[in-house]
Order: structure tokens, then sequence, then C-alpha cells
């Protein structure tokens, strides 16, 4: 494959969250299934949360990276099950953030027990486990407020899900 | 599942689902700029966010099962009384303790709803499910949160909580009640009996009413006729206010 001419998915593991541009679709866990069939790309990808703004971008995004890159015929299609978790951001993804300033998810809590709020998340600045949160939602559907007790800094903190 | 029902009240039924969380968005949204703090205006409208999401999956599977109706067009174009949803969810906001009294009562029942339906022999219902129960969760504890530190918090912050959760309470029997349309359904594997998640319902609920210090009033007043139609008289505001835009520029978009 020459480098002018890269895979469908080579295109896509480029395209950025719109919300946290730090991380691409891929890293996020969005991006589910690219596939050639009969010379049309079909995408599939699983939103994040129900009412998260960023899917209509992110969908737009992905035909204008594939029709640059010379894939006239793309269809995107949007999967809900199985629903996305946070344990699909990979660990790539989880270093970009954290050195972006905001904290990655925790391991999530089976068995359907309680919000875990109660785990120590820590300081992506300065690496306390000193911390607190201010509010379960932040400024997008998948982030919660956090506040260092150590540096005094507030922090995005991607929650567990 | 049945013929009858894939044909007549799966989608009588995903409406009465879309509508419950449809109207509970608009009403949260009000609060936008006008909450006690920042972070309850950001966290309201998160709520709302997730809950017009779920909204729309459920407006547009029901559009879908009806035969060429869009999301829009469910949401924007039908009258009063073809909305199903609960009359909980389009009582007028109060002060902030009796939203957070709404909160608490609605988001417990959903977790259990939304539990129970990532069961349901309808896939689509079931993904929706799956999806929406984590993000119900998160509505809950909040609330929860709240019900804590206004019920078992000043004088004046316990009696406002306590006369949200009196003014509200009597609105809660109504989403434990059943019908002909739920009772086909829950046969057919698709819908939630909701007389079976009361139990449930209450078993979470009572332990936090009484660590705020709250007490259920003692009342046999319950209002009911939301799944057939009948409101309360706020909520034909409401819909002027949300269908306005779109009725008065059809076909409009950003």
């Amino acid at each position: 494959m020459s480098p002018e001419h890269p895979t469908p998915r080579a295109v896509l593991e480029k395209v950025l969250d719109p919300e946290m541009p730090v991380l691409t679709i891929a890293d996020l866990g969005v991006l589910r299934d690219v596939r050639e069939v009969d010379g049309r790309v079909e995408v599939t990808i699983t939103p994040t949360y129900s009412g998260c703004p960023a899917m209509d971008v992110i969908r737009a995004d992905i035909e204008t990276a594939l029709h640059a890159a010379g894939y006239p015929d793309v269809v995107v299609r949007t999967a809900l099950a199985p629903a996305w978790t946070t344990e699909w951001i990979t660990e790539h993804g989880r270093r970009a953030l954290a050195a972006a300033g905001i904290a990655p998810p925790q391991p999530t809590t089976q068995g359907g027990g309680p919000v875990p709020i109660a785990l120590s998340v820590p300081c992506p600045q300065c690496g306390s486990p000193d911390t607190r949160p201010q509010s379960q939602f932040g400024p997008t559907a998948c982030t919660a407020l956090w506040v260092c007790t150590s540096c005094r800094e507030p922090f995005e903190y991607v929650k567990a899900f | 599942m049945t013929q009858l029902a894939t044909t007549a009240s799966v989608p009588a039924y995903v409406l009465r689902l879309a509508d419950d969380a449809l109207i509970l968005a608009q009403r949260l949204g009000e609060w936008s700029a006008h909450a006690p703090e920042l972070e309850e205006d950001v966290a309201l409208t998160n709520i709302a966010l997730d809950l017009l999401g779920h909204a729309r999956m459920l407006l547009s599977y029901a559009g879908e099962l009806l035969g060429g109706r869009t999301e829009d067009d469910l949401a924007f174009l039908r009258d009063e009384r073809e909305f199903v949803n609960c009359q909980l969810v389009e009582r007028p906001n109060g002060d902030f303790a009796a939203t957070v009294a709404r909160q608490l009562f609605f988001a417990a029942y959903q977790c259990e709803l939304y539990a129970a339906l990532g069961e349901s022999a309808d896939a689509t219902l079931a993904a929706i499910a799956d999806r929406a129960v984590k993000e119900v969760s998160y509505h809950r504890d909040h609330a929860v949160q709240w019900t804590l530190r206004l019920g078992d918090g000043t004088p004046e912050s316990h009696r406002r909580m306590q006369a949200g959760v009196d003014g509200l309470w009597p609105y809660t029997s109504e989403l434990f009640e059943s019908d002909d349309l739920l009772l086909a359904l829950v046969a057919a594997g698709v819908a939630v009996d909701p007389v079976a998640l009361r139990p449930a319902w209450s078993g979470f609920l009572g332990p936090v009413l009484a660590e705020a210090t709250l007490t259920v009033p003692e009342t046999t007043w319950a209002p009911s006729g939301g799944r057939r139609g009948l409101h309360t008289e706020d909520f034909g505001l409401l819909l002027a206010e949300m269908q306005h835009l779109h009725r008065s520029h059809p076909g409009a978009s950003w």
C-alpha cells in the first residue's frame, strides 16, 4: 500500500474526537468497524453517551476525511449494541488524556453497584491521590469536574462508564 | 413476539418511554442559567441532554414502526392529547428542591425500568435501555446526594425538600400503573411490567428518605391519565414553548 493512498482504516485512525481533540475516534473506542464492500467504505461507530452532541460532527468528519483520501462512496452506520464503555479507550488514548491534563477513567465497577465516585482519581497535574469530586457533570457528557486538594488545580475526569 | 404486539402496540409503548424522556428533558432545560450554582446549571442540563438522547432514539424508532414519521414529526407536530408521558415529568420545576425530588423519584424509577428493559425481546429497545441504564444511574446518584444534603441540611432546606416530596409524591403512583397495552406487551416479552418495579423502587427510596430525615406524605390522592393523553394545565404551556419554533418555521434546520 503506497503512502499516497492509505487504507480507509488508516485514514479514520487520524480523525480526532471533536470534544477531546487529543484523542482519535479509534483511541476513544467509537470507531467499531471499517470495511470495503464493492468500492464502498462502510464505517460503524458506537455513540459514547446517548445524547452526545459530538456524534453528528464525528459522522461528518469521517465522511470528509474519506472523501479527501479518495473514497467517494462512504456509509456511516451507528450501532448501539454493545454499549460503549470507557474500557474501550486505548492505552495510547489514556496516556494522551493524562498528558493533556484530563484524568483517564478508572476501571468500571461490575455488578450494578453504586456509581463509583468513592474511588480516588490521581491528579493529572501533580499526581497526588488527594483529590475530590466537584461535580459529576462536566463540560462534556463524558467528563466530571474534580479538584486536587494538593496542588489546588481543578481538572476534568473521564467518568468510568 | 406476537404479530399483534408487533403491528399495533409496540410503537404506542415506545412513545410512552420517549415522551417521559422528552418532556423531562424540556423541563430540566428550563434550569439553564437559572440553577442555584454553576455546577448545577451544568449538571441539570447534562441530565437533560442524556434524556434528550434517549428521547431521540426512542422517537426515531417509534416513527420507523409507525411508518415514515421522523423524530421531529413526533416531538413537534403532535398535540397535547397525543402525548403519553406520565404527569410527574410535566409538573413545573418549582424550586430547586422540588426539582431534586422529581429527579429522585423519576431517576430511581428509570434505573429499575431500563435495567429490566435491557432484557426485552425487542432488540432495539434492549440496546437503547442498555445504553441508558448507566446514564440514569448517574442521574439517580446526583438526586440522592442533593436529597441528603437538602433534607438533612438547614431548617429552610429541610422545609423545602419536604415540600418537594409532599407535592410530587402523589404523581409517582402513575409510574406503576398497568393497562391492557402493557399486559399484552409484557406477555410478549417486549415491555417491563411497571407493577413489578415498585418494590425495588420503594426499597431504594426508603433508606434515602430516612437518612435525609424526610417523610412520605399520607395521601390517597393518585392523579393519573398521562398514558391516555390526559395532562395537567401546565403541560400545554410547555408544549407551546417546545414546539413554537418548529411550527412557526416548518423545515428550519441549524
